[in-house]
């Protein structure tokens, strides 16, 4: 598992994101409500609609382009629709500097 | 054992029955079809849609091979029986093949009626009965040019209006004074051949048919007065004789055609009949109603199963010619007795009569609205007593006026009422089955229910019966700015929002008891409208409410990129801004340059953190092609280059676009000005369409040219071009205070009605009490883009955060 520095919170407005490209993929990483943060995979199982420009409403966000509801919390798309998205853990320091726990497992999750 | 049933007649009748019998029981019968003609049963009523082209052949298909197949019928396509054998139950076909049967159910339907004049038996004359005689028609059109059609009934026109489209000139011989004078009025007629006329028909009224002319091939009718009209097309369309050619030697009774009981049963045991064949109490219809509810009894019958057998029918009938609307249904001729309730609007080009007896509804003709007709003929068909209420009842909601879309009214439509008058469907069981199998378009409802599958006249009722049932469901929640978050509508939201001065979503999802507490993707965006809209200085634009679009000040595409669309005013622009656009678009790699529908420039394909730069390196407002906003003022050049041009369109479309640009609006807004009536800017179909007048202007609302096309309706006319400012201001305001969020004016303004608005519009006083609210709103308005590339936190939004390298790279 990597540790990998991706941000400061403070660059990240509360119920909007940033995205980051790791390892060549491409995550969103959101701030919800509370201040916590959270990081999946920006693709929609969809049609590969970008998440990070979604609405988030408390922890899911719905995609942009056909409206399915995400949970950030375990990557899995809301009924009716089915999928899911590879979801990240994130940890904050003292000095607010982000950091994404980056694993090989969790690529195939 | 099964039982053997034989078929004779795969048409309409017959197979609607066996379709019933395999539904009923499955199991009990054997069963072989015969069927002259070499097709697989299809809709003859759409022969006339197939003629007028709105149809191909493969759409009227009923039952493909494939259903015979799987349902184990043996079917004889092009097979006609010839002889029947009662004595020893079986019968014989053209091509020799014998069939016993247990039971046989004769639907051998009718025979067009020929004239019997000299002549008649020439190439180039024929009848309107089958895939044939549509086939013989549409060669004939590629060939010849003059058609002549005997017979001004429903048939005779649907194949004269089929000809006409097939590029002929056509004339139809009628020996009446009147058209359809079995259906119709007088008056109706009359409206009726007005409008056939204008759609090209020629009559040639009150004339017998003496002789049909040529050598070979038909050249011409001759009259008995002496005239002639040329023809190298003859159809005749002046009755059908039921077919009873085949009972004829069995020692089956016939009359006119073949004679029923109420169980259709003849009286030689195990023989039946359904459809245009058969006689019940002394009547052979014509129509598909009636033959559908026979082949029901007889179903039950053959099954076993008890029922009330068949009592006769009340008929109705539409004539399928587009643009033209006819009912008629029961007895449409005042007589002494019957007392009318008559309704005729020269402008509308609508009459309406319904016919009373003794309390009763007997009958109605309507022609160019035809909305009522199916509360109208539930009245003719049940009998209900309405003495005393004749006019409330018979007049009802909104008889008089013209209602727009067939879906209009069905909301007050009763369960029991018919919806599909060919198949019997009523609204309760359209509704039932969209609830019960979850069905959301017309087609899955036909396939279910039968609605619509006949002569399709019914399609925009059924469709409205799903709008109305789904909509009181969710699917239309979204429209309306309230969610599964919470149960209150769009005008109690606001209330509230106003009552107690509410500021903040959060504020409204707290007090209001939201069921999310952050709301949804639908609610969100549109809470942060309401609050916008009421408390425009107090409320501070919530950006992570706004759907993408609207946040990014572009249009995301489907591949994450956007588009870029700056303001263009008027659609008039010069070559210094059309080389920058260029210049830009080249700098920028820019995949797609294109020309919208509103007269401006798409950048396409541009990746979100291109944006900030292109808008800077641009350096125009935003054209705001992404937002619930006012998109685009489309003008045509009006009086500075048109010879027509009665004023400057240009100048006011740019001045209309300055004033109202970025304001937020509950949809998208689109204007036009057109400087004289030619239009040419299409102001008409717009949300807010300005056309010039000679010292004047017209105001339209309402237009859309979208999924729902609608032209709008003329509200205004005013003199100056500062009464246009104020009433297109005082018009947007009412609009922004009164509309859903996501509804767009065209559903607006029937929501509400047009009355209401004119009203809320009509002294100068409430106009300008609009205009000052729209004014505090728009002199907050700043430019996106600029504000976007000023603000470093706004802008840094668009930057991706910087890329790591990982160990474990990803697949
Ligand atoms: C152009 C057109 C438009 C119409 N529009 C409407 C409308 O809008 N509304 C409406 O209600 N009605 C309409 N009708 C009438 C409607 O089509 C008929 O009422 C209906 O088709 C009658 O059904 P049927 O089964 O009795 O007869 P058919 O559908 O005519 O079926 C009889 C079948 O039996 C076959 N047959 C006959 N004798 C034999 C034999 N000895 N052996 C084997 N097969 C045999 C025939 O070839 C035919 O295919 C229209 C008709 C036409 C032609
Ligand atoms: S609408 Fe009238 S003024 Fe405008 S371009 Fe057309 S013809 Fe000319
Ligand atoms: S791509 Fe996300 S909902 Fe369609």
């Amino acid at each position: 598992m990597e540790r990998i520095m991706v941000a400061r919170a403070s660059e990240i407005p509360a119920l909007r994101s940033r995205t980051v490209t790791v390892g060549g993929m491409e995550i969103a990483i959101f701030k919800l409500s509370s201040g916590e943060l959270r990081a999946i995979e920006n693709r929609c199982p969809h049609k590969n609609g970008k998440l990070s420009e979604g609405i988030v409403c408390d922890h899911h966000v719905f995609c942009p382009l056909h409206d399915w509801k995400i949970n950030m919390k375990d990557g899995l798309v809301q009924a009716p629709d089915e999928g899911c998205v590879t979801t990240f853990s994130v940890e904050v320091d003292e000095e607010g500097k982000v950091y994404l726990l980056w694993e090989k497992g969790s690529l195939s999750a | 054992m099964k039982r053997k049933l034989v078929l004779v007649g795969n048409g309409m009748a017959g197979v609607w029955c066996v379709e019933h019998i395999l539904k009923l029981a499955p199991q009990q019968f054997d069963i072989t079809i015969f069927g002259a003609e070499p097709h697989p049963n299809y809709n003859r009523i759409l022969l006339s849609s197939v003629l007028a082209g709105d149809s191909s052949m493969k759409d009227i298909v009923l039952n493909d091979w494939d259903w015979y197949r799987d349902n184990n019928i043996a079917f004889h396509a092009g097979q006609a029986v010839t002889k029947l054998d009662t004595a020893n139950k079986q019968v014989v076909s053209d091509k020799g093949i014998t069939v016993a049967y247990d039971e046989l159910i004769l639907a051998t339907g009718s025979l067009p009626f020929m004239l019997p004049i000299p002549g008649a038996d020439k190439e180039g004359v024929i009848a309107f009965r089958d895939i044939k005689d549509c086939e013989t028609m549409m060669e004939t059109a590629k060939q010849y040019k003059k058609a002549v059609v005997i017979g001004g009934g429903l048939l005779g026109l649907e194949a004269a209006r089929g000809l006409l489209n097939l590029n002929m000139e056509v004339s139809v011989v009628h020996i009446n004074n009147y058209l359809m004078e079995r259906q119709l009025d007088e008056t109706a007629s009359r409206m009726l051949q007005v409008e056939l006329e204008r759609q090209g028909m020629k009559f040639l009224l009150e004339k017998q048919t003496e002789q049909i002319v040529g050598k070979k091939r038909v050249t011409g009718v001759k009259f008995k007065d002496g005239s002639l009209a040329e023809a190298d097309l003859v159809v005749m369309a002046v009755g059908i004789r039921p077919n009873v050619a085949l009972a004829k030697e069995s020692g089956i009774e016939l009359n006119r055609g073949i004679v029923v009981n109420d169980y259709l049963q003849t009286n030689v045991p195990n023989v039946y009949a359904v459809g245009e064949c058969a006689e019940h109490r002394g009547v052979a219809y014509g129509l598909v109603a009636p033959l559908y509810e026979q082949g029901d009894v007889l179903a039950k019958k053959l099954c076993g199963l008890e029922c009330e057998g068949y009592q006769g029918s009340v008929t109705s009938t539409k004539l399928k010619v587009s643009g033209v609307d006819v009912f008629s249904g029961g007895q449409y001729n005042d007589e002494p007795g019957t007392r009318a309730i008559k309704i005729q609007d020269e402008f509308e080009g609508i009459y309406k009569k319904v016919l009373v007896r003794e309390g009763k509804v007997v009958g109605a003709v309507m022609f160019g609205d035809t909305s009522d007709s199916s509360r109208i003929f539930k009245l003719i068909r049940t009998g209900e007593d309405i003495s005393g209420r004749e006019k409330e009842i018979v007049l009802g909601e909104g008889f008089g006026g013209k209602s727009g879309s067939g879906g209009a009214g069905v909301e007050s439509m009763s369960d029991d009422e018919i919806v599909c008058g060919c198949n019997g469907v009523t609204k309760g069981a359209i509704v039932k089955a969209i609830q019960e199998k979850g069905l959301t378009s017309v087609e899955e409802i036909k396939a279910c229910t039968n609605a619509s599958r006949s002569c399709g006249g019914c399609k925009p009722l059924v469709a409205g019966v799903l709008n109305c049932t789904l909509g009181e469901d969710a699917v239309t929640a979204a429209k309306e700015g309230v969610c599964g978050c919470t149960t209150l509508d769009r005008d109690e939201v606001v209330a509230a929002i106003r009552s107690m001065h509410l500021t903040t979503s959060k504020e409204v999802m707290h007090v209001l008891e939201w069921n999310n507490p952050e709301g949804c993707s639908k609610c969100r965006p549109a809470l942060n409208y309401y609050l916008g809209m009421a408390w425009p200085v107090e409320h501070a634009e919530e950006r992570e409410s706004r759907f993408v679009n609207e946040r990014n000040h572009a249009n995301i595409q489907k591949d994450g990129t956007y588009s870029v669309i700056p303001r263009i005013y008027g659609g008039v622009t010069s070559p210094q801004e059309l080389k920058k656009i260029a210049e830009v678009a080249e700098k920028y790699d820019v995949p797609m340059v294109k020309f919208t529908g509103g007269q401006r420039i798409d950048l396409l394909g541009v990746k979100k953190e291109d944006l900030p730069r292109m808008w800077e390196d641009l350096d125009m407002p935003s054209g705001y092609g992404y937002g619930k906003a006012l998109r685009t003022v489309k003008t045509c050049v009006g009086s500075t280059f048109c010879r027509f041009g009665t004023q400057d369109s240009i100048s006011m479309g740019i001045e209309l676009e300055k004033r109202f640009e970025r304001l937020n609006t509950p949809a998208k807004v689109k204007m036009a000005v057109s400087g004289c009536p030619r239009n040419c800017a299409e102001a008409t179909i717009k949300d807010f369409g300005v056309v010039a007048i000679d010292g004047g202007w017209e105001l339209y609302i309402g237009g859309n040219g979208g999924v729902r096309v609608r032209a709008s309706d003329l509200m205004w006319k005013v003199k100056t071009e500062e009464e246009v400012f104020e009433y297109s201001a005082a018009f947007m305001q009412y609009y922004r205070e009164s509309a859903k969020w996501n509804e767009r004016t065209s559903e607006w303004v029937q929501r509400v009605g047009l009355d209401i608005i004119r009203e809320a519009l009509d002294t100068e006083e409430k106009r300008k009490a609009l205009v000052a609210r729209i004014d505090e709103a728009l002199n907050l308005m700043k430019d996106p883009w600029k504000e976007i590339i000023e603000t470093p936190e706004l802008r840094s939004m668009f930057e991706a955060l910087p890329e790591k390298e990982a160990a474990a790279a990803a697949e």
